[in-house]
């Protein structure tokens, strides 16, 4: 049992008087400092501002003004968003120390319902990779068995989640960065349709397929949330309107009667039994409670992997250009030349990882390349877009495990980058196509969490949190 | 094919131009920080998307959509319906993002075409490849003798078109030609402030040369020439400078050269042996532009008379070549062409006398008063169309002289107001047109001037200025001379 009640429960308490956001802030705290030393899924505190935000909060409440929706929750944001009150380094060396100097939209919308970010939490650097292990600042151990990984990229929030340390956490999903540390952690992560939420403010990883989202306890806590962040914003031409309705606008019938497609290309070899029997199990919950259930097959899924490590180290390669050495933070000294500076800043400042995708991004960009990979992997996504519409023409919702395993050990798979890769198989294809998906908790398996992933077609949010909503209470 | 009457010694030169012209946005092209750069301190202008801060999204500005669709029109074309941005990679510090923002395979403008206008009165049409948007980079300045160099980013993002010619130029007058014809678009279409001092239009020209008039030679580009005098330069010096190499058996290089303007010359600055691969791709920020057919018909409608109708319809009213493109020329912040249209609906010769009044004159009082009070060239302002209309009259009807034409209208541009009749009453302009009252004062000045009046008669007819000056001189300046002058001849009977 959670020692903090949901979102809206606590936000009552704070306007009713019956805590402090002060209060609120200083039990967050207390939290990460007894129990994060050994999972280390918080890197930075914003004790200061988060007291001053609190006492803000609190002197509203007295004087009887609105303090919002969100007033006095306290949040962990995963660290490559910007936010004041603590550096940003997005877990890389290249940005330690980088104090932001403007907020991004999602944390501006938040601290404007009453949110308090206390901590910011580790991630793999610059959001590149599943298990948190590639952060410049440590791995972040899974809350359920110390030996084994958190997840990634968002491993630092799902595990914090899971610890208790805040009632929810921030994140990010390029390729599954929310829906496999929520699978691994047991908690619900929610990946919304892409350019439902603004990623002005967040170190970029791939444009075309980030998508910030949140990690909750609970369906509604998401829903919440989104409710918050989501919308327009003049600082992101990628945005799209929300949706008319409140997100907690949850629809009556949400499953009985729906066609739910179990996709065919996401069971079978590599797939842990432990995790197909859970998955199984959940769909037929689903099943029972009246929703038709059907297989289907989306024959370029296969081909999503490849696709991803295309055009995502395409994108994130000529986004991760500005990390230049030239106007902030790291910066190689000593260099005899401009180009000896751009080259030592970059390799001083970048992991091996970082560096492993910008080349392959260059490789796939360059003249003579740009055809046989870049624009081909483009043709693919289109194909796999209109598989996916053609599907939810017929389905309201697609089902299938969130990723093959349950948390892998520490050290297993990082010194394989292409089984590391493999492991997004399941998730990326929705990141592709910019779909809406969750990954809800749903068994376990060797003892650990096993996660299920519902995919809706795309702006289908509130239906997908609808559905959601129902099989947390009949799971 | 290049025509024979191109030839310079045996070799056929080849030009094609590259311009970039600001648009006159605002605020930059992704962000909503000014773009007024003129006056302002380094690094002022600039916000986390400018300086490329991680997190920071480029935001299109819909206002630069719209010039350059305004352009294309210039162009003489439409602008496309789809049209993208796309990422051009390459390291510098004065590029914060490591990439620059612009339109690779699908600008907004395609295929346009413009006539051009040499000074000996012949035309031709130049074909314009493309056009497309794109940010501009910061200023880089290299102190000498120093260390380090200094980065400006207050240019950085402002929004560019760079309009591309067909190689269809074959001499320095042509490129002078173009050049100026493409300022009087971007001037006319309302697209840019056109102020080559402060590089609102660059021109880069390439320049080959070769003896085969069916192939081209190696080309050298010269850049970021921000005069039509420096186009016409430069095109020449490197026309010769390359015949003078080959000639001495040496090859071209292709490269980038720059022209220095105190020398006259260019020089080289980079070898595109070591070009970039730049990496193009389309830049998933930002989504393809897609204009609908209603957008572009109101775009179209927006657009102005380009220079085109207004030589055709100024030509109509009888006014001369050279006056049409003084007018159009004009860089003042005032609407010249427009009033003289504006004029035209009274009549072509009312047009003229407004036209030939500003290009005469009123140029003439504006350098004037720029050289004598530096530069307080807003202290003039040309009076509306009513005053001009009154003073037309007035002197058609010969009740004012030229001279007092031009002073009062100097006066009304000055800041006097009020009706121009009172003005001339008030200032005794009115000239004696009444021939009774003028005859009266001839016959006096025949009288007391015996001795001219014989040299006239003798056939000295120099004398007869004399006379006019008395009788001018009598009616205090009154009097209309030339029917002054008229009556003397008839009572002298000459």
């Amino acid at each position: 049992m959670s020692i903090w009640p949901s979102i809206n429960d606590i936000a009552k308490d704070v306007k009713s008087g019956k805590t402090t956001a002060l209060e609120q802030v200083e039990k967050s705290l207390k939290q990460i400092a007894d129990k994060d030393a050994d999972f280390n899924s918080v890197l930075w505190l914003c004790e200061e501002r988060a007291k001053q935000r609190a006492n803000e909060i609190d002197q509203k409440v007295n004087n009887g003004e609105e303090p919002g929706r969100l007033a006095g929750v306290p949040f962990i944001a995963k660290d490559n968003y910007l936010v004041f009150g603590a550096q940003t380094t997005a877990a890389s060396n290249m940005l330690k120390g980088f104090e932001a100097p403007y907020q991004s939209t999602a944390i501006e919308k938040l601290e404007a319902e009453g949110a308090i970010c206390v901590a910011k939490a580790n991630l793999d650097a610059f959001a590149h990779g599943g298990s948190t292990e590639n952060s410049d600042f440590g791995v972040t151990k899974n809350p359920h068995d110390k030996t084994r990984v958190a997840g990634g990229s968002s491993g630092g929030s799902a595990a914090a989640v899971a610890l208790d340390l805040a009632p929810f956490a921030m994140g990010s999903d390029t390729g599954g960065s929310i829906r496999q540390p929520a699978s691994f952690c047991g908690i619900v992560g929610y990946k919304p349709t892409y350019g439902l939420v603004s990623r002005s403010g967040v170190v970029a990883m791939a444009s075309s397929t980030d998508v910030l989202g949140p990690l909750t306890r609970s369906v509604e806590d998401s829903a919440l949330l989104l409710d918050v962040v989501s919308g327009k914003d003049s600082l992101d031409g990628t945005t799209i309107d929300r949706d008319e309705k409140s997100y907690l606008d949850f629809d009556e019938d949400s499953v009985k009667g729906k066609k739910i497609g179990i996709i065919k290309e996401y069971f079978g070899e590599g797939v842990d039994e432990g995790v197909e029997s859970s998955v199984r199990e959940a769909i037929k919950k689903l099943e029972d409670a009246g929703a038709k259930v059907e297989e289907i097959s989306l024959p370029s899924l296969p081909l999503a992997l490849a696709v991803y490590y295309v055009v995502v180290p395409a994108e994130l390669s000529s986004n991760l250009s500005r990390h230049d050495g030239q106007r902030y933070q790291y910066s190689a000294l000593g260099s005899n030349s401009l180009d000896e500076s751009y080259e030592n800043s970059r390799t001083q400042g970048f992991g091996m990882e970082a560096k492993r995708r910008i080349m392959i991004g260059t490789h796939v960009l360059s003249s003579g390349y740009y055809d046989a990979y870049y624009k081909k992997a483009q043709t693919v996504r289109t194909k796999l877009i209109n598989e996916f519409k053609q599907a939810f023409e017929e389905y309201d919702f697609l089902v299938g495990p969130v990723i093959p395993t349950v948390a892998f050990k520490i050290g297993e798979l990082n010194q394989h980058p292409l089984s590391m890769y493999l492991q997004d198989i399941m998730t990326v294809a929705v990141s592709l196509a910019g779909l809406p998906a969750v990954s809800l908790p749903c068994g376990e398996s060797e003892g650990m969490p096993v996660g299920l992933q519902i995919i809706a077609g795309q702006k289908k949010d509130r239906q997908l949190l609808s559905i959601s909503k129902v099989f947390e209470e009949i799971n | 094919m290049v025509d024979e009457k191109y030839k310079v010694k045996d070799y056929y030169p080849t030009i094609g131009i590259e311009c970039h012209v600001q648009l006159k946005t605002k605020t930059k092209l992704f962000s909503s920080v000014s773009n007024e750069a003129i006056d302002a301190e380094p690094n002022t202008l600039v916000n986390h998307i400018c300086f490329g801060l991680p997190g920071a999204l480029p935001v299109l500005n819909e206002e630069a959509v719209r010039l350059a669709s305004k352009a294309a029109f210039a162009l003489g074309t439409t602008p496309q319906k789809f049209s993208k941005f796309d990422r051009k990679h390459y390291f510098y510090p004065d590029l914060p993002k490591g990439y620059q923002i612009s339109q690779f395979d699908e600008p907004i403008i395609l295929d346009g075409s413009i006539v051009i206008h040499l000074e000996d009165g012949s035309q031709k049409t130049i074909n314009i490849t493309r056009a497309h948007m794109e940010e501009d980079a910061g200023k880089s300045t290299h102190p000498s003798g120093e260390d380090f160099s200094l980065v400006d980013l207050n240019r950085a993002g402002t929004p560019l078109l760079e309009i591309v010619s067909e190689p269809e130029i074959h001499s320095s007058a042509e490129a002078k030609a173009y050049a100026k014809e493409l300022w009087l678009r971007m001037k006319y279409a309302g697209v840019s402030d056109v102020d080559l001092y402060h590089g609102n239009m660059r021109f880069d020209v390439n320049v080959s040369v070769s003896k085969d008039s069916q192939k081209f030679g190696t080309r050298t580009e010269t850049k970021n020439l921000n005069s039509f005098k420096s186009v016409e330069r430069a095109v020449d010096y490197e026309i010769e400078r390359q015949i003078k190499a080959l000639e001495k058996g040496e090859k071209i290089v292709q490269e980038t050269r720059g022209w220095l303007d105190d020398k006259q010359k260019t020089v080289s600055q980079r070898s595109k042996e070591d070009a970039h691969d730049y990496r193009y791709f389309p830049d998933p920020d930002i989504p393809p532009i897609v204009l609908s057919d209603e957008y572009i018909a109101e775009i179209k409608k927006s657009v102005q008379r380009m220079p085109e109708e207004i030589r055709e319809e100024l030509s109509e009213a009888g006014i001369a070549k050279a006056t049409i493109e003084a007018l159009m020329e004009s860089s003042g912040n005032e609407d010249y062409v427009g009033l003289v249209i504006e004029a035209q609906k009274d009549g072509n010769k009312f047009a003229a006398f407004v036209a030939n009044f500003i290009v005469n004159d009123y140029f003439k009082l504006i350098s004037d008063s720029r050289t004598q009070t530096n530069g307080a060239e807003s202290l003039n302002k040309l009076p509306g169309i009513k005053v001009f209309s009154d003073v037309f009259e007035l002197f058609s009807s010969n009740d004012i002289s030229s001279n007092s034409v031009v002073m009062i209208l100097f006066k009304f541009s000055q800041g006097t107001t009020g009706s121009v009749n009172d003005f001339v009453d008030k200032n005794n302009l009115r000239q004696m047109s009444n021939s009774g009252e003028i005859e009266k004062i001839v016959d006096q000045v025949i009288i007391d001037n015996p001795k001219p009046v014989e040299d006239v008669k003798n056939g000295e007819m120099k004398a007869i200025g004399f006379l006019v000056g008395q009788v001018m001189k009598a009616s205090q300046g009154k009097a209309n001379p030339g029917l002054a002058k008229d009556l003397i001849k008839k009572k002298i009977g000459v």
